[in-house]
């Protein structure tokens, strides 16, 4: 399946003969399993473990809280607290659940920005990254699906502001809106299919992320020097590598488990630190929350969503241009998905001949920003949209697209960037030295 | 000098996730400006658990106080008997629950009647439209934040939910200066912060003079409202806290059993861990440390 030349499966015994003519699984298993690394790869390539992890926590926790979960507008917040108080174990299933969220969200994010520091996205790996993309955007939709089921304040009142964003595109909007909660309003049909998206959508995730790793197993991973392994020979090949059995799965579960025991120390000691107060309290249409705020992992989109207002020229332009067609809700729409596709673009943004950021002195620091930037717009979207936010929102969605598309696009030309290692056995080397 | 590397990776690790979620606070942020004192309850913190001579004290304020307008239609009376909650033996339960009349559409030949509520049967609704239902109010209140609204604090102080409660409950005072006649058939309390709030009392810059807000619930709490059998302090703030833990219990009763599984799972994971990072140093010992050619 690898590009790089390594030992395949060969059956033995004529049991595994007669399997292998028939299935050829175990090969598949083991090619997989044995895989050549980089035994260079950092700590920050474990996320992916993590996220793996997560997903079957998420699908195993779900599952059984669906047994006992209704999805109808009088009887899902009821069936919650049912879960929470009478179901045995209810209660650390559903935290178990409600936090996976956010883990998975950690982990993602420190995925992808690994990946936009290693330069994982360049050829040969744009097609890893654009379904990764697509990943990340399924795992939006199910995050915010699976959040409204609990059918809270902030569910019912987060679910009218999210899809009211669709509502803001020109001519269709009002339409879409009404298809994609089945009626004039949130009520009783989106919850519904909310209920079964919501179950769906995790299984096409699952699919999703075996084409990704089936991708990236056939460029081989990217590692911190961005330097390919050699491949002229086996012999050369496994200078570079070690099988990720039993190498990489000992290194990355003993880093999954170490996350673990945060992530159990926030879900036994304190699993309603990233919740919302207000969804303790059952959905009703006619009491508005006062603050109405995204889950924390929407936040740096919707910060993004909120900077362009009607007062921004860039703004007012568009709108004169268009005739009125594009006003600031629409570009605010706009902007946000535009931020998700830019960074699914970088593979084509980004025009540097050298891979891993680590040799690259002036992308470190915009990049550095870049990481400040996000977190500077994690926070700014939990805020009012009084001065100084709106202008901190404003400068820093204006970086986050300044970023891939203008700052990208010419460090590749002017940049002069440090000449990489000339294999991933110098490298590793250099950081173990013989003794 | 190897190891040293490793450690500092993981710490590395660790703080980007902590800061990950540090970072998220966006949600607990509370609106208004009420003054919510930090209490110190024994269920706070990561070895805290329920004083259940409280909860029983609590469950007797709300018997005699609170249920006159505010239901509890989430808690079964059966879960009054549950170890980590006020643990009533299983008669006093019974006979609790007896006190109170369901409707039992069976009874009376097929004709329905009321009848004393068994232990399965949950608290009633609340008698009053405006006196909303508290079966999840400590859960359902912001409370504090903790140090720059990081709402860090939670891990040891609790999620500030009881605070809220007990401050409001010992929160009612005179009228401030700025609007010495209040808001008629309205009550100032220092911990209510969405209630009515009279323009005298904001300033040019919009900022509020005095905490909190004016609320439509009269002072429910005086101090002595109740006498408790085993002779236990009845002054207001300690009739607060008893009442605000009651509920931080019926929002969340399997704290207790949530706490303890989160200590072992935290325990096994750190030995888990400890083993695991044993066996890949040990593994990939050849690699790293081989021997000069």
């Amino acid at each position: 399946m690898s590009g790089i030349p390594h030992d395949h499966y060969e059956p033995k015994t004529r049991i595994e003969k007669w399997l292998n003519s028939r299935l050829p699984i175990v090969g598949l298993v083991y090619d997989t399993l044995m895989i050549p690394t980089p035994r260079n790869l950092n700590w920050m390539w474990i996320w992916g473990i993590v996220l793996v992890f997560t997903l079957v926590l998420q699908i195993a926790t779900g599952i059984v809280l669906v047994m006992h979960y209704t999805p109808h507008v009088d009887l899902a917040f009821r069936s919650v607290e049912h879960i929470m108080r009478d179901v045995n174990g209810g209660h650390m299933i559903r935290y178990f659940h409600a936090n996976g969220a956010s883990l998975f969200f950690v982990a993602v994010y420190l995925h992808i920005f690994r990946g936009l520091y290693y330069g994982s996205y360049k050829a040969p790996r744009e097609v890893t990254w654009i379904i990764g993309m697509l990943i990340y955007l399924v795992m939006m939709a199910t995050g915010f699906m699976g959040y409204v089921l609990p059918w809270g304040q902030m569910s019912f009142h987060g679910t009218a502001v999210i899809t009211g964003l669709f509502g803001a595109i020109p001519f269709v909007g009002e339409s879409l809106q009404a298809w994609l909660l089945g009626a004039g309003a949130v009520g009783q049909p989106a919850l519904n299919r909310f209920f079964s998206l919501h179950y769906l959508l995790p299984f096409i995730l699952l699919g999703l992320v075996i084409v990704h790793v089936w991708a990236f197993h056939s460029t081989g991973n990217n590692n911190p020097t961005g330097v390919e392994v050699r491949r002229t020979s086996k012999e050369e090949a496994q200078k570079d590598t070690l099988p990720f059995w039993p190498y990489f799965v000992i290194k990355d579960l003993f880093a999954l488990v170490v996350i673990l025991v945060i992530f159990m120390a926030i879900v036994g000691f304190m699993p309603n630190y990233l919740g919302h107060p207000d969804n303790y309290t059952p959905a009703n249409p006619l009491a508005t929350p006062s603050h109405i705020v995204p889950e924390w992992y929407f936040l740096p989109f919707y910060a993004i969503l909120r900077a362009f207002t009607a007062d921004v020229w860039a703004v007012q332009f568009v709108q004169f241009i268009s005739f009125g067609i594009i006003d600031a809700k629409f570009f605010g729409v706009v902007a946000m998905f535009g931020a998700i596709l830019v960074m699914a673009l970088v593979p084509w943004l980004d025009t540097s001949s050298v891979r891993s950021g680590r040799f690259r002195p002036m992308f470190k620091w915009w990049f550095r920003l870049l990481c400040i930037d996000f977190l500077v717009l994690m926070w700014v979207g939990a805020q009012g949209t009084t001065f100084p936010y709106d202008w901190i929102s404003l400068i820093a969605a204006t970086y986050w697209f300044a970023y891939f598309l203008v700052i990208l696009p010419i460090l590749g030309v002017i940049e002069k960037p440090l000449t990489p290692p000339s294999s991933i056995e110098e490298d590793f080397n250099a950081h173990y030295p013989a003794e | 000098m190897r190891d040293r590397k490793v450690t500092q990776m993981l710490r590395k690790l660790a703080l980007s996730a902590t800061a990950a979620l540090a970072l998220s606070t966006g949600g607990a942020m509370a609106a208004g400006e009420g003054h919510v004192e930090d209490y110190a309850f024994s269920f706070e913190g990561p070895f805290g658990s329920y004083d259940q001579n409280q909860l029983q004290r609590g469950l007797q304020i709300y018997t005699e106080i609170c249920s006159s307008c505010h239901g509890l239609n989430l808690v079964a009376y059966r879960t009054l008997a549950d170890e980590g909650g006020p643990a009533l033996p299983e008669d006093q339960m019974r006979a609790y629950a007896a006190q109170y009349m369901v409707f039992d559409p069976a009874a009376d030949g097929g004709f329905g009647a009321d009848v004393p509520a068994q232990p399965q049967h949950h608290f009633g609704n609340s008698g009053m439209d405006t006196a909303p239902d508290l079966s999840l109010m400590a859960k359902a209140r912001a409370g504090f934040h903790g140090p720059y609204g990081t709402g860090l604090a939670q891990l040891f102080r609790g999620m500030g939910g009881a605070e809220y409660i007990a401050s409001l409950m010992a929160g009612y005072a005179e009228n401030p200066e700025c609007a010495p006649d209040g808001i008629d058939g309205y009550y100032y309390n220092t911990a209510f912060s969405t209630g009515g709030y009279p323009e005298s009392c904001v300033d040019e810059e919009g900022h509020h003079m005095a905490p909190g807000s004016w609320i439509a619930m009269p002072p429910p709490l005086m101090g002595d409202d109740v006498e408790f059998v085993d002779g236990h302090s009845t002054d207001l703030h300690h009739e607060a806290e008893d009442i605000a833990a009651f509920l931080m219990w019926t929002a969340e009763p399997h704290l207790n059993a949530r706490k303890q599984a989160g200590l072992t799972g935290v325990i096994f994971l750190t030995i888990l861990a400890v083993l695991l990072y044993l066996t890949n140093k040990r593994l990939w010992a050849p690699h790293k440390h081989r021997a000069r050619q």
